[in-house]
Formats: structure tokens, C-alpha cells, sequence
């Protein structure tokens, strides 16, 4: 394989691997918030419980982001060291505020938020966790605003080496595509988080290590799902339309549209054959497309073959479909979720156990809807790096392909080994809340008994596992 | 000197600014992690709990830095992360261990928790040596040749060393009783391989690059800048003395530390002076490799306001929690 291959497929990989992480935080960080909130407004202990287990996932899932971001950081150089010489004018100054005012910000204050809390004021800590949630946020915005300009350039200019310079810093931040993208991209997160809470919620519940944060938990997470998913497929479809608008190739490889026409279906399911430039085994709704696309029945979509270049089809194809397929799916499940927990009177445990099941099973849809969306987005930006001006084999780097392949390797084999780990902690973590102890200085087993001495007892010595309500025991100082 | 000429000098100052933080916080953090390798498991916690809070954020100063060259000298990225390929991404892989380790060793099984433990001292040495190997490669120009490898390799053990000594010196300042007397005697120890390696750094610079000698050996230059290696090799010699001393373990706690603190700033002047203006050594000036004024400009602004504040609020993080270690408990 080739440099190029190489880079990319190293490229996609350290990216695929990153955004699991962000994904959550960013929406995690404000649910914290909010049970932190009504914990401080309320007193009523469950939604400090909550708090507290889901601190330690996020803390989990902050660091495996952050370490995976610093490694993206590199290798924007080391992988497309062309990348930064044409637009670093651009790139460069986005990616300097994202470190500037996102990244110390979260990264200072998440100390005080997970640590900090009998060494600061109850408003100091609301403020630290408030600031942790705007932070990873507001590193949204900006990487977004950069990942939208490559989508849809404008407000630069190019000189006489290819050298691009800016023209308005308002234009190239709120791009055509940005708006959709960054409201696309934090419903995700919102909605990737909910399921993330109801599955490892339901789990407990199927696995009898519920405690009294559980039902609390489960209904924020499918009250958040149930309104957040139509607002999601409203901003899907918005976002198409832009694409559609801004990347016309994108779409027509996404609908697997050949030939220009009026009043295209839509195809539900079919093998896009790249190479006889067809569709095979096509099952599809007469005048769909159109409809979708251009609200109008008969509306023209251009074809793949009207483009000079477009990008690979079976990816984007397949990958809009899983994306939407999910939404479906987590639509039907938030509503009849919130809708059977309503009528048992918000009481978890008596949801019928299928329910519970298909709820679990749905843990990590978030991840499979982002990343397949994400592929699609990126995919369909191919062979350009920057949307119609620069090619992505334009900017790799000459470094040999036998060191990109070591590193790849390497990277693949960490990877897969992290997110086992981080999957079967989260699992552990769920069936396991109270021997998760909840002080990471005390990192091996002989040690929770020095515990004993402390002015906060450990909650595993105090009382048994199986003991509902035992983090009332735990003599919280506050 | 116009305006578009400084700003790439002021670029060209934040990135030693944003390295020298670097070194110094996340160099303690990296050192208490491979310190850990000789501490007993109760130790272990306690060091784990001197740098929970901090570890993060220690993190982003490289972030920063290799941000800044990222966007303010884009060709000078381009050459060094082209011929330190390999050992970067090895350092990645460090930093990646070394960053899940501590998440993950409290909230897996336990009898996983040794394994964490290991990835954790392992991932800090990794990339504690690779950025050692990465300053001894960069500092000569990526030139080729047993001798320039030796001098590679050279600092690819001092840096280590260095790292080590800040830990020990960080858990002097937090830590108490054995714990802090163990340090002190880890700290002496590593003394050694400090100064030696700075010794050996300091003449074999000049040795191997023709622009450093006579940067430094002529006169009146010599003179002039005496003062930088004599305060440096001064401020580790009353670091040695103040080992010593019953009361760092008392009042002074915090002396050593910033004793060497000092030493690596030098250190930092003498390298600066040795490098300037090149940010690739014979290759590329400041100048030659920086963007545009405009970008240069723009991203100036925001570092004029984010930086002051950043320091702001990364002093507030320490100073919350100040003090001796106590157990870090989330909540």
C-alpha cells in the first residue's frame, strides 16, 4: 500500500477513535451540570449519586479523549504536512483558539470538579463543572468551524504559490455547512449520551445492581432522547439540503443516484455497483428523493456521472443508511420508552425486562450513528481535502510507507485494547457501583482498608453492596 | 525591526514559553510515574493523588506547543514532524498509556490493576525517552552519523533523568514523612545523571555544531554570557546542597524545585541563544518558515487574552489544592 492509503487509513483510524470520546463528554459534561444543579437546589440524595457514578465515567472518557486528541494534534502534521503549508493560514489560527480558550479551560477545571469538592465553595464547584461543559463545547465550535470551511470554503484568498490567506474571519467561521454541522454534531452528542445512560441504567436494573439514582438517571436520559431525536432528523434533514446545496456530489453518491433525473426515488435499500456505474437489488419508493431533497416531486437531483470527480459510493451509501436506520430506531425506542415508564408511574423497575433488554443493546448506538455519519461527511468530501481546491494526495506526506504501516499497526492494536478496556470498565463500573471506589488514590485492593481511617469512610466498608440507598451512608461532607 | 518581522520573534517566544511549562509540569507528572517503578502500593496512591488534579491540563501545554508551530511556523512543522516521525508517534503511544493508565487503575477489577500500574510507569518512561531522543535529534539539525546519534541517545537518558529529579522534587513539596524521605534520596541520587548530562550536552553541542562554537567560544561573547551556565550549574549545586538540609523536609519543601526550575530556564536562555534565529537549525529561520502576518496577527489577539488567563486559572487549580497530598476523592 501506498503513503497516501496509509495516511488515510491512520488518519480515519485515530479520528474514528477520538470522536467515541468527545462524543460523550461534551454532552456528559452539561448533564453533569444539571444533576450537580439539582443536587445543590434539591439536597435530595440520588442526584448526587448520579453525579458521582457518572463523574467517574466521565473522567474515564475524558482522558482516553484527551490523549487521543494529543495525538491528533501530531499528526495533522506528520500525516498531511501539505495540509497546513496551503491553509495553515486558516487551520492554523481555529485550531490556536480551540487550545486557547477550550482546552486549558476544560482541562484546568476539570481538576476542581472531580477533586475539588471539600477543598472549594458548592458555587465554585457548580461554576468548575459549568466550565468543564462549556469548555469541551466550545472546542466543538471551533473544530467544527474548521472541519465545515473544508466542507464549504469561502472568505479567502489564494496568491501566486496556492497559499491561501484570509478575508473575513466571520465568513470562514460561519461557513455555509457550519451552522448545520455544529448543531448535527451536539445532538449527537446529546443523543449518543442519553442512550449511553439509558443502557448502562437498564443493565442495572436487568442485572439487580440498581440504586436509587438508577430511575432518576433513566428518566433525564429518555425524557432527553424522546425530544432531542425528531430535533435531530429536523436538523439531519436541514443539513442535507445544505449539502445538497454546497456538495452535490455528496448527496448523489449518499442516494446512489447515477444519472441526473427528475423525481428520483428513494431507495431504500440496493447494492450501489461502482463499476458498471448501477444499482443492483433496488428497493426503492417512487419520487422519495425529489421529495426529501427538494420538497418537490418532481425535483431534479443531479447523477454521479454529471461530476468530474465524486466520491466512493458503497461507503456513503451504506453509512447514511445506518445513520438514519439508527435514528429510527432510537426514536421508536426513547418514545415508547418514556411513554411505558410514564404509565408505571416513573418506576423502573416495573418496565417490561424486553424493553430493558433492547435499551441496554442500544448502549453504544450513539457511537455507531456518529461514526457512520461522520464517514459519510468525510468520505464524501473524497478525493478533496479541502472541498473542490485542494486534493487530499496533494498534501500527504514523503515519509515511507513502511513507517506509516508500523504505526498504523501499533495504533490499531492500542486502540482495539482501550476500547475493550474502556467497554468492559463501563460494564464493571455498572454492576459493580459500589466496590467502584470513588478515590483514585487508592488504586489496589489491600488499600481500601487504610481507608478506614479516614474522615470520609470508604462506602464499600460501611455497608454491603447489596444495600440500597448506602450512599446516604458514605457521611458526605456536605 | 517592522512589525511582520517581530511577530514571528513573538511566536517564536511563546513557543519556548509554552515548552518551558511544558518541561516543568508535565516533566514532574512524567517523573512521578516513573518514580512509581520504587515505591510500595500505598506510595504509589499517594503519588497518583500529588498528580490527579494536574495531569490534564499539564498536558495541553504541549498541545500549545505543538500547536503554535503548527500554525505560526508550518514549514519548520513540516521538516521536523517528517524526520521525527517515528519517535512522535511512539511518544503518543507513551502519553496515550500513561493517560488511560490512571483513569483506568482505579475503575477496573483489581487484579487488573497491577497491569495499569505497569502501562502507567512504562507509558511516562516512553515518553519521557522519546522526547529526550526528539531534543537530541532536533538540536543538531537531524544530522546524520554515529556521533550525532550517540549525542541523541545522550539526551534521550538525560531528559528521563531530568523528569525524574522534578518528580522528586514535586513530592518533596507534597508528600510527607517516608514517602518525602524516599524522595529526597531519589532526588540526590538522580543529581548525578543530571548534571552529567548536562555536562556532557554542554560540551558536546558545540562540538558538533560549528555555528554553537563560535557562537559561545568567541570573545567577547564568552564573557558576556558566562553568567548563563555559571547560574545554571550553580542553582543544581545549591540544589545538592539543599538535599541535604533537615529542613527540606520542613519549611524549605519548596526549594528545590524551584532551584532547578531556575536551572532549566537557563538551560532553556542558553539553548534559545545557541539556536537563534533558526527554528530548524541551518535549515529554516524564523522568518523563512512563519505564516502570514495576518493569521499571525489574528491568533496573537486571542493569545493575548487566553494566555494571561490560562495562567490565571492554572494558578487558582494549584492553589485549590495546595498543601500536603490528601486523598483525591471524586465528588
Amino acid at each position: 500500500m501506498d503513503a497516501l492509503l496509509l495516511s488515510r487509513l491512520q488518519f480515519a483510524a485515530n479520528i474514528s477513535f477520538h470522536i467515541l470520546f468527545p462524543v460523550i463528554t461534551i454532552a456528559l459534561g452539561w448533564f453533569l451540570f444539571w444533576f450537580r444543579l439539582q443536587w445543590v437546589r434539591t439536597q435530595k440524595q440520588w442526584w448526587l449519586s448520579a453525579y458521582r457514578f457518572w463523574t467517574k465515567v466521565f473522567a474515564l472518557t475524558f482522558a482516553l479523549g484527551v490523549v487521543s486528541g494529543i495525538t491528533m494534534s501530531f499528526q495533522f502534521g506528520t500525516n498531511w504536512p501539505g495540509f497546513m503549508e496551503r491553509v495553515g493560514n486558516i487551520a492554523g489560527p481555529l485550531l490556536g483558539y480551540e487550545v486557547l480558550t477550550a482546552f486549558f479551560l476544560e482541562a484546568t477545571f476539570l481538576g476542581i470538579m472531580l477533586f475539588g469538592h471539600d477543598r472549594v465553595s458548592n458555587k465554585v464547584h457548580l461554576f468548575s463543572a459549568f466550565m468543564v461543559a462549556f469548555g469541551t463545547t466550545l472546542s466543538a465550535f471551533w473544530i467544527l468551524a474548521l472541519n465545515s470551511w473544508m466542507q464549504t470554503p469561502q472568505g479567502y484568498t489564494i496568491d501566486s504559490q496556492g497559499v491561501f490567506h484570509v478575508q473575513s474571519w466571520l465568513q470562514v467561521i460561519f461557513n455555509p455547512s457550519f451552522p448545520y454541522r455544529f448543531l448535527h454534531m451536539l445532538t449527537a452528542s446529546f443523543l449518543t449520551v442519553a442512550f449511553l445512560m439509558a443502557g448502562l441504567s437498564a443493565w442495572q436494573l436487568l442485572k439487580g445492581t440498581a440504586d436509587h439514582a438508577t430511575p432518576r438517571v433513566l428518566r433525564t436520559a429518555l425524557t432527553a432522547a424522546a425530544i432531542l431525536v425528531p430535533l435531530q432528523i429536523l436538523i439531519g434533514d436541514m443539513h442535507g439540503l445544505n449539502t445538497l446545496k454546497h456538495q452535490p456530489a455528496k448527496i448523489a453518491a449518499m442516494e446512489a443516484v447515477w444519472e441526473t433525473e427528475k423525481g428520483a426515488p428513494l431507495i431504500l435499500f440496493a447494492w450501489p455497483d461502482q463499476a458498471a456505474r448501477e444499482n443492483k437489488a433496488v428497493v426503492s419508493i417512487p419520487h422519495g428523493a425529489s421529495l426529501i431533497l427538494t420538497h418537490d416531486l418532481n425535483g431534479e437531483i443531479k447523477g454521479l456521472n454529471s461530476f468530474e470527480h465524486h466520491p466512493p459510493v458503497p461507503p456513503l451509501f451504506f453509512g447514511f443508511r445506518i445513520m438514519v436506520g439508527i435514528g429510527v430506531l432510537m426514536l421508536l425506542m426513547s418514545w415508547y420508552g418514556w411513554w411505558k415508564m410514564r404509565k408505571s408511574g416513573w418506576d423502573a423497575h416495573r418496565l417490561p425486562r424486553w424493553l430493558l433488554w433492547g435499551l441496554a443493546g442500544m448502549t453504544f448506538s450513539g457511537w455507531v450513528a456518529t461514526l457512520a455519519g461522520w464517514y459519510v461527511t468525510e468520505i464524501g468530501r473524497q478525493p478533496w481535502i479541502v472541498q473542490g481546491l485542494i486534493q487530499v494526495k496533494d498534501v500527504v506526506t514523503t515519509t515511507p510507507a513502511a513507517h506509516i504501516g508500523l504505526t498504523l499497526t501499533l495504533y490499531l492494536v492500542l486502540y482495539s485494547f482501550l476500547l475493550l478496556a474502556y467497554v468492559s470498565v463501563l460494564k464493571y463500573m455498572a454492576e459493580h457501583p459500589s466496590e467502584t471506589k470513588h478515590n483514585p488514590a487508592r488504586g489496589s485492593g489491600e488499600a481500601i482498608a487504610i481507608g478506614a481511617d479516614d474522615s470520609t469512610p470508604n462506602q464499600a466498608l460501611l455497608t454491603r453492596p447489596d444495600e440500597p440507598g448506602r450512599i446516604i451512608a458514605s457521611g458526605e461532607s456536605k | 525591526m517592522t512589525w511582520a518581522e517581530s511577530l514571528p520573534l513573538i511566536f517564536m517566544g511563546l513557543l519556548g514559553l509554552a515548552m518551558f511549562i511544558y518541561v516543568l509540569l508535565d516533566g514532574f507528572d512524567l517523573g512521578v510515574g516513573m518514580l512509581m517503578q520504587r515505591a510500595t502500593p500505598d506510595e504509589r496512591n499517594q503519588m497518583v493523588g500529588s498528580i490527579g488534579p494536574f495531569w490534564d491540563a499539564n498536558e495541553t501545554w504541549l498541545v500549545l506547543g505543538i500547536g503554535i508551530l503548527l500554525i505560526a511556523f508550518p514549514k519548520a512543522n513540516t521538516i521536523i514532524s517528517t524526520a521525527l516521525y517515528l519517535p512522535m508517534m511512539f511518544m503518543l503511544v507513551g502519553l496515550i498509556l500513561r493517560g488511560v493508565a490512571f483513569d483506568f487503575r482505579v475503575k477496573a477489577r483489581d487484579h487488573h490493576q497491577l497491569w495499569w500500574n505497569r502501562a502507567f510507569i512504562i507509558g511516562s518512561a516512553i515518553a519521557s525517552v522519546t522526547q529526550g531522543w526528539m531534543l537530541g535529534r532536533y538540536v543538531t539539525g537531524f544530522a546524520e552519523g554515529t556521533a550525532f546519534t550517540l549525542f541523541a541517545l545522550m539526551i534521550a537518558l538525560a531528559v528521563p533523568a531530568v523528569y525524574g529529579l522534578l518528580g522528586s522534587c514535586w513530592l518533596i513539596i507534597k508528600t510527607e514523612d517516608e514517602l518525602q524521605a524516599k524522595a529526597v534520596e531519589w532526588a540526590k541520587w538522580l543529581w548525578w545523571p543530571v548534571v552529567i548530562g548536562l555536562v556532557l550536552i554542554s560540551l558536546a553541542t558545540p562540538w558538533i555544531s560549528p555555528v554553537v562554537r563560535e557562537r559561545w567560544f568567541t570573545l567577547p561573547n564568552l564573557i558576556g554570557l558566562l553568567p548563563i551556565p555559571l547560574a545554571t550549574f550553580g542553582a543544581l549545586a545549591a540544589l545538592r546542597w539543599t538535599l541535604t538540609l533537615p529542613r527540606v523536609k520542613q519549611d524549605l519543601h519548596w526549594l528545590p524545585f524551584v532551584l532547578l526550575a531556575f536551572a532549566l530556564l537557563m538551560g532553556l536562555f542558553g539553548l534559545a541563544y545557541s539556536l537563534f534565529p533558526y527554528v530548524v537549525i541551518g535549515k529554516l529561520t524564523v522568518w523563512q518558515a512563519a505564516s502570514s502576518t495576518a493569521a499571525l496577527e489574528f491568533i496573537l489577539i486571542g493569545t493575548c487574552l487566553a494566555v494571561p488567563s490560562i495562567l490565571g486559572y492554572t494558578a487558582f487549580a494549584y492553589w485549590v489544592f495546595r498543601g500536603k497530598v490528601r486523598d483525591l476523592t471524586y465528588g
